[in-house]
């Protein structure tokens, strides 16, 4: 207790030396840093360089530290933790090859805009450049994957790092800091000083947007006849009062509305207005309406090569506005008529109010047009499949995610939805739809394999009573299976869904597409008995292979009080539809066996009409 | 959208002098493509806690918008100013240039040095070292005159820019 005396500040004001900042031991420090900060949950791996740190957190009861099983687990774990609360991610983890396993998860969160810090630790300051046990260049190594980064080379400056890293870590477009900790650090003492003490380089991107810019857009949108929001990440990360705002412009407006990968339930999942997901395997109408559409509003959004397809035949015949907190992004990769560089949320503000202005809308009946144009696309259905109902059927991978997703729902429980990637992926991002945000957690940007089950940790450990749902394939999983020992220890109640076709099915496909059918190092030969392996992590192992006991299997999965894996066995050679192949437009799209020879039909009929 | 066709820029950062600022700035070039022609970074303001970068960097009119909103986002980075977009500015490198020969062409290299205002800093028998301070072409015309002079060796410093009249990268 007298280590958490020391930690108190009142304690410091009867001492002589009241006027001067307190000096406590750096990992201590670092210690009253994070907790005044809310640090609450640390994601990490001890050893040798960052066991000062480690003793810090033994001496104390405010942050709780959750071990993972390898430290890219870690990062994602802190990710998903961020993006299912809104605060920010801790990772801690020790120097060389602690720091260089956690570079992945954090490109992961540059790409995705999420708020993390990653303390790491690094040999003595008098043996950095020496090739010293454990030692790597970590800032040099990191500085390209996070946001910002400090090697803390003097004492006085500890403190003050940690505070300005969560500034910079949550402000304008979120990302990973990290901050590299020399031993000799964290051993030794260093002064404390509240972030209210602490000089802190502005951040960028939080001045007010411009209102000429939103009211030109709003003038623009209202001269609309075929309109389109097409919204991302950014409305999320701008918070729960931006979605709740981009709501009510959407009702507004009559409009419908499109979402990136990263932008699910910024809008209502299930509502009329909402077209799905747009881009490589979005929407029919989505696309459709992307490409047809005559003002496109990007709120939170970046253009992104899986969203745009072929560049030079993207929405071309649209007034584009672009709303980004990242200036860099605008007009990165689409020319746009319209930028307005700010927070999303607050520019969804701004456009609701002056929408209001002058509220009477001189095109509605154009606007019936469009969303009749609109039903004629959606009419086509472009998730449907062809399932055989038999008892002893083999059950197509759309289906096992179709049959989650309802089961889910049914529950009434708050459902977070972790994936890896690949086919499954992007099969749960047609058939899950979200109410809310903040419950879907993918890996948009980077794409990273082995993202969902660490993810569906840092998700349950943030929402202990909350439904989580790791939706993933037999390859990906497998990248980062240890952390079922995680799930085990913290007896985290995930339900991980292994769609197992057999194959690292997305690479299979374009395989077949692109590469005539060779299938070349895709088949996931030797796998393991997913259900032995359950048991063996402690967990409740399941296993449906024929339709009847696809319900039945998922069910028990979704009751057990515990964590489970399930093993789907599924149809090997199954696509993921629809598509735009990469390089082409979004009118191109390849539709599935069932609805081709309509889908061809629609598209020309729709290209007449738009 | 019409292609506009590409040009060079002068860009000048303000930069917080700590260590890896100048790996950032370099490292986001090279990790996104941008080329860099010349660079030059010193302390500027009286404490030394400021840095500025002068990079000549080439591109279309797109390329270097692009390339200034990257920058833009570095958190080390306080001031960002495309000199050349932003109005008439001044652009000059120094170099020292060695020509080591005799006879006629000695002469000759004296001759034209005089005529480019080049110093001769240092003087053997059979050796000069020209400096000569002026713009990037100016150098150029002058270095390509040497070679046939018995130029041995080159050292340049890169483009210093600053803006013309009453303004700084900091009113800009």
């Amino acid at each position: 207790m007298g280590e958490q005396d020391k930690m108190t500040p009142q304690t410091a004001s009867s001492a002589p030396d009241a006027q001067k900042p307190q000096t406590l031991p750096g990992a201590e420090v670092l210690m009253r840093a994070l907790d005044e900060q809310g640090v609450e949950v640390i994601f990490g791996y001890p050893g040798g360089a960052v066991l000062p740190i480690y003793d810090a957190l033994f001496k104390q009861n405010r942050i709780r530290h959750v071990l993972v099983r390898h430290e890219q687990a870690a990062v994602h774990a802190a990710e998903a933790y961020a993006r299912s609360t809104g605060k920010v991610g801790v990772v801690l983890v020790t120097s060389g090859p602690g720091a260089t396993n956690a570079v992945t998860g954090l490109l992961d969160a540059l790409m995705d805009s999420i708020p993390l810090i990653c303390l790491s630790g690094q040999v003595p300051s008098s043996l950095i450049g020496n090739d010293a046990f454990q030692e790597a260049d970590t800032t040099g190594i990191t500085r390209p994957v996070t946001k910002y980064n400090y090697l803390v080379r003097r004492p006085e400056d500890l403190a003050p790092a940690v505070h300005e890293a969560f500034t910079i870590a949550r402000s304008g477009r979120p990302g990973p800091v990290l901050i590299d900790l020399p031993k000799n650090i964290t051993v030794g003492d260093a002064p404390y000083v509240a972030a209210s003490q602490t000089p802190m380089r502005v951040a960028k991107g939080t001045a007010e947007p411009d209102r000429e810019a939103v009211k030109r857009a709003v003038a623009a949108m209202k001269k609309a006849r075929r309109p389109l929001f097409y919204t991302g990440g950014g409305v999320i990360n701008a918070g729960p009062k931006a979605c709740e705002n981009l709501r009510k412009l959407v009702k507004l407006t009559g409009f419908p509305i499109t979402s990136t990968l990263m932008g699910f339930g910024a809008y209502p999942g299930n509502d009329k207005q909402y077209l799905g997901m747009l881009g490589m395997h979005g929407m029919y109408e989505a696309n459709l309406a992307t490409h047809g559409c005559d003002v496109l509003i990007a709120l939170g959004s970046r253009f992104d090569d899986r969203v745009t397809g072929r560049v030079d035949a993207f929405s071309p015949d649209s007034f584009k506005i672009h709303a980004d907190i990242d200036a860099s992004q605008i007009n990165k990769i689409i020319p746009v008529d319209q930028p307005i560089v700010g927070d999303a949320g607050r520019i969804i503000e701004m456009m609701i109010e002056e929408w209001e202005k002058e509220p009477a809308y001189a095109h509605q009946a154009d606007l019936a047009a469009w969303w009749e144009q609109i039903e004629a696309w959606r009419a086509l259905d472009c998730l449907r499949f062809s399932q055989d109902q038999a008892p002893d059927a083999v059950i197509k991978p759309q289906k096992a995610i179709q049959r989650i997703y309802e089961l889910a729902r049914e529950t009434g429980r708050d459902t977070y939805v972790s994936t890896e990637v690949g086919q499954h992926q992007m099969w749960a991002a047609q058939f899950f739809r979200f109410d809310d945000p903040n419950r879907w957690l993918t890996s948009g940007g980077l794409g990273t394999m082995g993202y969902g089950l660490p993810a569906a940790v840092g998700a349950q450990i943030a929402h202990p009573d909350a439904l989580v749902l790791d939706i993933a394939g037999e390859a990906s999983t497998l990248m980062n299976i240890q952390e079922l020992g995680t799930i085990a220890q913290y007896r985290l109640p995930v339900k991980l869904f292994i769609i197992n076709n057999h194959y690292m099915g997305m690479v299979r496909q374009w395989q077949e597409l692109l590469h005539g059918s060779r299938y070349s190092e895709s088949y996931s030969d030797a796998l393991p008995d997913f259900v032995k392996l359950a048991e063996s992590f402690h967990a409740k192992g399941l296993r449906a292979t024929r339709m009847e006991e696809l319900d039945d299997t998922i069910r028990a999965a979704l009751e057990h009080d515990g964590p489970v894996v399930v093993d789907l066995c599924v149809t090997e050679g199954e696509n993921c539809f629809p598509m735009i192949p990469s390089g082409a437009a979004h009118n191109e799209m390849i539709l599935g066996p069932d609805q081709e020879e309509r889908g061809a039909k629609v598209t020309r009929e729709g290209m007449m009409l738009v | 959208m019409q292609q506009e066709a590409p040009g060079s820029a002068v860009i000048s950062l303000l930069v917080d002098n700590e260590s890896g600022a100048l790996a950032r700035i370099v490292g986001l070039f090279s990790g996104r493509g941008y080329n860099i022609r010349s660079l030059t970074v010193a302390p500027v303001d009286e404490h030394g806690m400021q840095s500025r970068v002068n990079i000549v960097t080439t591109g279309t009119p797109a390329d270097i918008r692009q390339i200034k909103a990257q920058v833009e986002r570095l958190v080390p980075v306080s001031r960002v100013a495309d000199l050349t977009a932003d109005g008439p500015h001044v652009a000059r490198e120094m170099a020292m240039i060695k020509v080591v020969s005799s006879g006629e062409p000695r002469t000759e290299a004296l001759r034209i040095a005089q005529a480019f205002r080049a110093r001769a800093v240092d003087t053997t028998a059979s050796s000069f070292v020209f400096e000569l301070t002026g713009s990037t072409d100016k150098l150029d015309s002058f270095i390509e005159l040497m070679r046939p002079l018995g130029l041995v060796e080159v050292s340049r410093t890169g483009v210093a820019a600053i803006c013309r009249g009453p303004q700084t990268i900091q009113s800009l």
